[in-house]
């Protein structure tokens, strides 16, 4: 693990963390799990009836998939709610780790900050490592990581839109003040050139759903942002060249034939 | 007596949320409960009475984003 990832102290080769929502079957959202080489995939907790056994079968896919479980509390609109189920996830589980959702409007799927704070709070208090869905609001992070995250996961663009990143001065100003902490772009990315322009910028890893599970081939889709993924981290660790206004050339001029000032 | 199950109204025999869950079915399926929007561990359901009109949340895992 020459550039490993540690997220609440667990070193991971894999920048990529995957969704496991709305595949076309659970045998492709297995070998895209394989493709995107991923050592985190979000699960979530929907209610079941007795007699059901749809979530044990979709368990087992995902604990033979050798992939660390990130739970989620998506559609949460409130903190207790949010609460209670990072709880019932616990157990059901068997991890601390949550990626905490508090919902604050319905059309953008925009996290509600200020529950989200609370919520953190709570839960870091009763042990969660907590992963928090926020906006790119520097204030909203440092309140964050006072609450005791130690992982922050702003969004791009809003869950499932696909647009990329909608405020690259947002999320770049965010590395900037952050350098130390983990940051996870989590939602909107919907190609992989996405994905690497975020790596790009000096995130540690991205979290996707949507843009590989609704690909016309999601396998080879998964794949493709593992390559994302790699090429832009491999970028900015290789610090890219400083943008500019006016063109230089990048043939050497002196010498150059029928250059009659030249001596 | 009448409680809701996941968001239903229904008439349950059983006085326990373990027994509920007996009488529903849910044999040794894996779930999480909560009662009234307090999480309730598997290991105190049998000890965690239900009254009338209560509210009781059973999950299962599932694909999430």
């Amino acid at each position: 693990m020459d550039d490993a990832l540690t997220l609440y102290d667990v070193m991971l080769d894999s920048r990529l963390l995957l969704g496991t929502a709305r595949y076309p079957s659970p045998a492709i959202l297995a070998q895209a799990i394989r493709a995107a080489k991923t050592q985190i995939v979000t699960v979530s907790l929907r209610r079941e009836a007795g007699g059901s056994r749809g979530g044990e079968s979709f368990w087992t896919l995902i604990r033979e998939s050798g992939a660390r479980v990130l739970p989620n509390t998506a559609g949460c609109r409130t903190v207790k709610e949010a609460v209670t189920t990072a709880q019932m996830a616990r157990e059901v589980f068997g991890t601390d780790w949550i990626k905490l959702e508090v919902i604050g409007d319905e059309d953008t799927l925009q996290p509600d900050v200020f529950g989200l704070v609370e919520a953190a709070r709570i839960l870091v208090g009763d042990g969660f490592c907590v992963f928090p869905y926020m906006t790119e609001d520097l204030v909203v992070a440092e309140k964050l990581l006072d609450a005791g995250c130690r992982v922050l996961m702003p969004w791009a663009a809003p869950i499932g839109s696909g647009r990329g990143i909608n405020n690259i001065f947002g999320l770049r100003s965010l590395r900037a003040h952050f350098p130390q902490t983990p940051l996870v772009v989590d939602a909107g990315l919907g190609a992989p050139s996405h994905a690497a322009a975020v790596m790009e910028l000096g995130y540690d890893a991205v979290l996707l759903n949507t843009a590989v599970s609704r690909a016309g081939d999601p396998v080879a889709m998964a794949r493709a942002f593992a390559l994302g993924v790699n090429a832009g981290r491999a970028a900015f660790l290789a610090k890219p060249m400083t943008p500019r206004d006016f063109a230089r050339p990048s043939t050497p001029v002196i010498g150059r034939a029928f250059d009659e000032g030249a001596a | 007596m009448r409680i809701r199950v996941n968001g239903h109204e229904r008439d349950v025999a059983a006085r326990t949320l373990a027994a509920l869950l007996e009488e529903l079915e849910y044999g040794d399926q894996l779930v999480a409960t909560a009662l009234n929007r307090d999480f309730v561990r598997a290991k105190d359901r049998v000890e965690t009475p239900l009254r009338e009109n209560d509210s009781v949340e059973i999950v299962a895992p599932k694909q999430g984003g």
